[in-house]
């Protein structure tokens, strides 16, 4: 027979194992997005850029493929090469894989980075990663619907940085938002969320 | 058996000999020898335009805390050492750091994504295969140059 002390015991500790399963999820490292900043669906998104080759891209680009996305500029002397960097290692990782996911660099500094910078700069990685620019209204639709931040910064003497939202944002083939990889997540982590997002394509191509 | 054993040896000492010289070229230190640096790397960069990120890890091998409290190089009109914060939101931003205090026997890492020597105002676009010196300034007066290879810009480490 339990006393009742041990009961009470387990009553708390089941208690607070339920709080804290609970704070994981919902404001913990646990957590998805809250819901407004939570990216909408592709499908739902409306922005109309170019990308690195001059054409016309929209969320119908990346419907039917998965897709990472990640924001940043060509100014950038860390943050962005660093990600691209890491992007380039995981799509070497998937191998062949890597062809059937959409890979895009979009820039928060379309001032700066026309269709031809981007052509360039994308050029130095991962054949699979597209650079595209749009209008700066165009980019401030494309942010919003990715829930995406970015802020220019002027230095002192007429140079500019961009703050912006570093994570890469992973979308399955029907355009749904699955997560984030965080900037400078580990290999082991980020590989196996992208190919996640890449399972769930052959179970939604169901019609 | 011997023959393999001796072979083994060998070919152990060509090893060690071939590592020596690799061994100093990624450490540079202070004529005193109190201030290391170690594994410094940049990205090329495209043209001039663009600000330069530059990397590397200093060791305090002095008895006493030193600061890292800046940069100077050649080939940029306006070297310094920045910070990149990653906020709870994931926004980055980027802003110049304060004096790095190292203390006695420690070692701070400009690394990707934490701290870097920005190169701003390049003279001369950072080509990938070559080298440029860099110096840098400590609190007690030491300046140490050091010379940094260029990579590709798709490098993530010293290692390419």
């Amino acid at each position: 027979m339990m006393s009742v002390a041990k009961i009470a015991a387990i009553g708390a500790a089941a208690v607070f194992a339920a709080l804290f399963v609970g704070w994981w999820q919902v404001d913990g490292p646990g957590a998805d997005p809250a819901p407004g900043k939570r990216p909408m669906p592709l499908s739902s998104m409306d922005f109309s850029l170019t990308d690195q080759d001059g054409r016309d891209v929209g969320p119908e680009t990346l419907i039917g493929e998965p897709s990472l996305v990640f924001f940043g500029f060509t100014y950038c002397p860390d943050v962005c090469p660093t990600t691209l960097s890491d992007i380039s290692g995981w799509l070497d990782e998937l191998g062949p894989d890597a062809e059937d996911l959409n890979t895009v660099f979009i820039t928060v500094d379309p001032d700066r980075d026309t269709v031809e910078t981007m052509a360039e700069y994308v050029s130095y990685f991962h054949p699979q990663i597209q650079g595209w620019t749009g209008s700066p209204d165009q980019i401030a639709a494309i942010a919003d619907g990715f829930r995406a931040t970015y802020e220019k910064v002027e230095g002192g003497d007429g140079s500019y940085s961009m703050n912006h939202t570093a994570g890469v944002f992973l979308f399955d083939a029907t355009g749904r938002f699955v997560s984030i990889i965080d900037y400078h997540e580990p290999r082991e982590f980020a590989v196996p969320k992208i190919r996640r997002a890449m399972q769930n394509r052959t179970e939604g191509a169901e019609p | 058996m011997f023959k393999t054993f001796a072979k083994a040896i060998q070919s152990l000492s060509v090893a060690l000999l071939m590592g020596l010289p690799m061994a100093s070229s990624a450490q540079q230190m202070s004529d005193n020898a109190s201030i290391v640096v170690e594994n410094p790397w940049a990205r090329s960069s495209l043209g001039t335009s663009r600000p330069g990120g530059a990397y590397l890890t200093v060791l305090n091998e002095g008895s006493d805390p030193i600061s890292l409290i800046g940069l100077r190089a050649e080939i940029s009109g306006m070297a310094s050492i920045h910070e990149t914060r990653t906020n709870s939101d994931g926004v980055s931003s980027m802003a110049p750091a304060d004096d790095i205090m190292i203390p006695a026997g420690g070692m701070i890492a400009l690394e990707p994504g934490g701290y870097h020597a920005m190169l701003m105002q390049l003279q001369s676009p950072l080509v990938e295969g070559e080298t440029f010196s860099l110096t840098l300034l400590f609190s007690d007066g030491t300046e140490l140059e050091i010379t940094v290879p260029v990579l590709g810009i798709g490098a993530r480490g010293p290692e390419g």
